[in-house]
């Protein structure tokens, strides 16, 4: 065995040598601050609007249009209007039950693992770190590696759980052509439209759907049409960050303009019947 | 544009240093590397600096320029304010050399402990194909100019230098990324050496290292999220099991040159903690040879001289030469890629064929 040569500079493990002494914690002047605020905000309106809406159990459902708002689909417990349970009615009507128990905890941790979430609460939330260049707000920090945050890697079976509940909305927004006449059409059916539509791109463009449709493949060649998959979800993909806040939007939209049919607050604007 | 701009530059070595303030001239298009050039003419001929290129190529003159990690030769002192004071600091996460210098062997470090491309076994040098298609999306990170600006923004060892030991950080997440996609890369265990050796469970991808790539490579969408699926794919996913056991397809695509792990098995945690600098190995013998580095005391085999004529030079053409093509100035017993025996690097595999 030779000796470690003298034209090695590597720097030895445990042997950390002293960084440069910069007192200012950052140096950036620019307002970095400014997004991880407005994630906050946004994120703590949504999460409140959607919290006093599902704990609510009232003016979910439009009789006379058939409109059935998202956070209450499918409706399952026993509370439910019967017109509006399409799976049954099979959960107590206890008040700390939403009344969509059976889909609301899936999309929950659908977005809770999503990786543009995942940043997005990591900085301005955990503040780990708030923004590039700026100091974790924690002593230690062990990342994704451990319980509980290496459930995150369970993202990929919300996918398919939140594929399977895009489905069930849409079937919604299918049912709810409807009028006391048969067939109608209303503005809150192109709400309704829009919002499953918006939906579908965001579940659509998710990495982990990314990666099953056709990134694991290590011969695109071999697949061309997984290929042609994989291109299209990687041009919804570049939009996740932006689908992931429209569909927040649309879908709050969505909720509050069934409430407020349902409430009787406003009308609906019907096209046909 | 021209006139006196007010620059602040930390000047300063391992025993400590402090920003120091300089009224410098500034004139059109001119970027910030140019500035300090300037400084280095005028007022700090001391100031240390490393450069090279100009054209954000080399990936040499990495800095922080009002504390956002930057190529000083890419950005444009037209960014700023005309009244705004610039404040140019060395790069945090690494060891401080003087003034606006680090010691970066972290990542060389990292980069000789990530196994290299595996060729695969029944195809010569010279007889690779592959598609476009295929090679695409390791062709993205090829752009890498290695200016370590990711790891250097990376908070995973910027805050937490205990972590440097465990992590590999995102240049070396992207070659991993690189590998684990290239058509012929005969390597299977990729996927656990990124997770088990190189730390990728410490990302918790927010996206720094893509905000500061001036390469502009997707490091977190297309690399880092995509080795963190395949782990997934290899660990947790149940849909793949089951079509592994219905169609009886395995587990995760593999090159069809029938090259398993040239390691054996890597484990899916660092034994005992303790992390690996011989790509995942944890043998004695070859994590000795991998922390001693280059070792420039080997004994190579002396090639055969070129075959040049009395002129000492080689033949110009097949006509005037006793062999079809053209002659290596090698010598003709050189044969590339050059066995691993043979070099003076001490890659953590070349030894394992011995014994």
């Amino acid at each position: 065995m030779t000796t470690k040569s003298a034209t090695t500079p590597t720097l030895k493990p445990g042997q950390a040598r002293p960084r440069a002494a910069i007192a200012a914690k950052t140096l950036r002047t620019d307002r970095w601050w400014l997004a991880p605020l407005l994630t906050v905000i946004g994120l703590g309106a949504w999460v409140t609007y959607a919290t006093v809406r599902v704990f609510m159990h009232k003016w979910y459902w439009v009789d006379a249009y058939h409109y059935l708002t998202p956070f209450y689909s499918p409706c399952v417990t026993d509370r439910c209007v019967e017109q509006a349970s399409h799976f049954g009615r099979f959960l107590p009507g206890w008040w700390i039950i939403p009344d969509a128990a059976l889909t609301l905890p899936f999309l929950l941790l659908f977005r809770l693992t999503c990786y543009y979430y995942r940043k997005a609460y990591y900085r301005s939330f955990w503040l780990s770190p708030p923004a590039c260049a700026v100091p974790d707000g924690h002593q230690t920090y062990s990342g994704e590696t451990r319980f509980p945050l290496l459930g995150q890697n369970l993202h990929r079976y919300f996918f398919y759980a939140a594929a399977i509940i895009s489905l069930i909305n849409t079937w919604d927004a299918v049912l709810a052509f409807h009028s006391p006449k048969g067939f109608g059409f209303g503005l809150g059916n192109i709400i309704l439209l829009v919002n499953v539509i918006m939906l579908w791109a965001y579940t659509i463009s998710c990495h982990s759907c990314r990666h099953i449709i056709g990134g694991r493949l290590k011969h695109f060649s071999k697949h061309p049409v997984r290929y042609r998959a994989w291109s299209f979800v990687s041009k919804l993909n570049v939009r996740h960050m932006q689908l992931a806040w429209i569909t927040l939007g649309t879908l709050a939209l969505t909720d509050f303009y069934v409430m407020a049919v349902a409430a009787e607050w406003i009308p609906d604007l019907r096209f046909i019947n | 544009m021209g006139g006196k701009r007010h620059f602040r530059v930390w000047r300063g070595d391992e025993s400590g240093g402090e920003l120091q303030d300089y009224q410098v001239e500034v004139n059109e298009g001119e970027v910030v590397l140019d500035v300090i050039h300037r400084l280095q003419a005028t007022d700090a001929p001391d100031l240390a600096c490393r450069w090279n290129c100009k054209a954000g190529k080399c990936g040499s003159c990495s800095m922080e320029i009002n504390g956002m990690p930057k190529l000083g030769c890419m950005t444009r002192m037209s960014t700023f304010e005309e009244n705004e004071t610039v404040t140019v600091t060395p790069l945090r996460t690494f060891p401080i050399i003087r003034d606006l210098v680090t010691d970066v062997s972290f990542n060389y470090e990292k980069a000789r402990e990530t196994p290299a491309f595996a060729p695969p076994a029944d195809l010569a040098p010279g007889e690779y194909r592959m598609q476009q298609v295929d090679v695409e999306r390791s062709q993205e990170f090829r752009k890498c100019i290695e200016c370590f600006l990711c790891q250097n923004t990376c908070h995973v060892v910027r805050d937490h230098e205990e972590n440097k030991q465990a992590f590999a950080g995102p240049r070396y997440f992207i070659r991993a990324a690189e590998l684990d996609m290239h058509p012929l890369d005969a390597k299977t265990d990729r996927k656990e050496y990124a997770q088990a050796e190189q730390g990728l469970g410490f990302c918790n991808i927010t996206k720094c290292c893509t905000e500061v790539c001036p390469e502009h490579i997707k490091i977190t969408d297309n690399a880092i999220i995509p080795m963190k699926e395949r782990v997934v794919d290899r660990r947790y996913d149940p849909l793949v099991w089951l079509g592994s056991k219905i169609f009886r397809r395995p587990m995760t695509e593999t090159v069809g040159h029938g090259e398993t792990s040239v390691l054996g098995a890597v484990h899916a945690q660092p034994k005992g903690g303790v992390h690996s600098h011989a790509g995942g190995s944890h043998d004695p013998h070859a994590e000795a040879e991998a922390q001693r580095g280059v070792n420039w005391h080997r004994q190579v085999p002396k090639p055969t001289v070129p075959p040049v004529d009395e002129h000492g030079r080689l033949p110009l053409t097949e006509l005037t030469f006793d062999r079809p093509a053209a002659p290596s100035p090698f010598g003709d017993d050189v044969t590339f890629p050059m066995p691993v025996e043979h070099l003076n690097y001490a890659h953590p595999e070349q030894d394992e064929k011995k014994h």
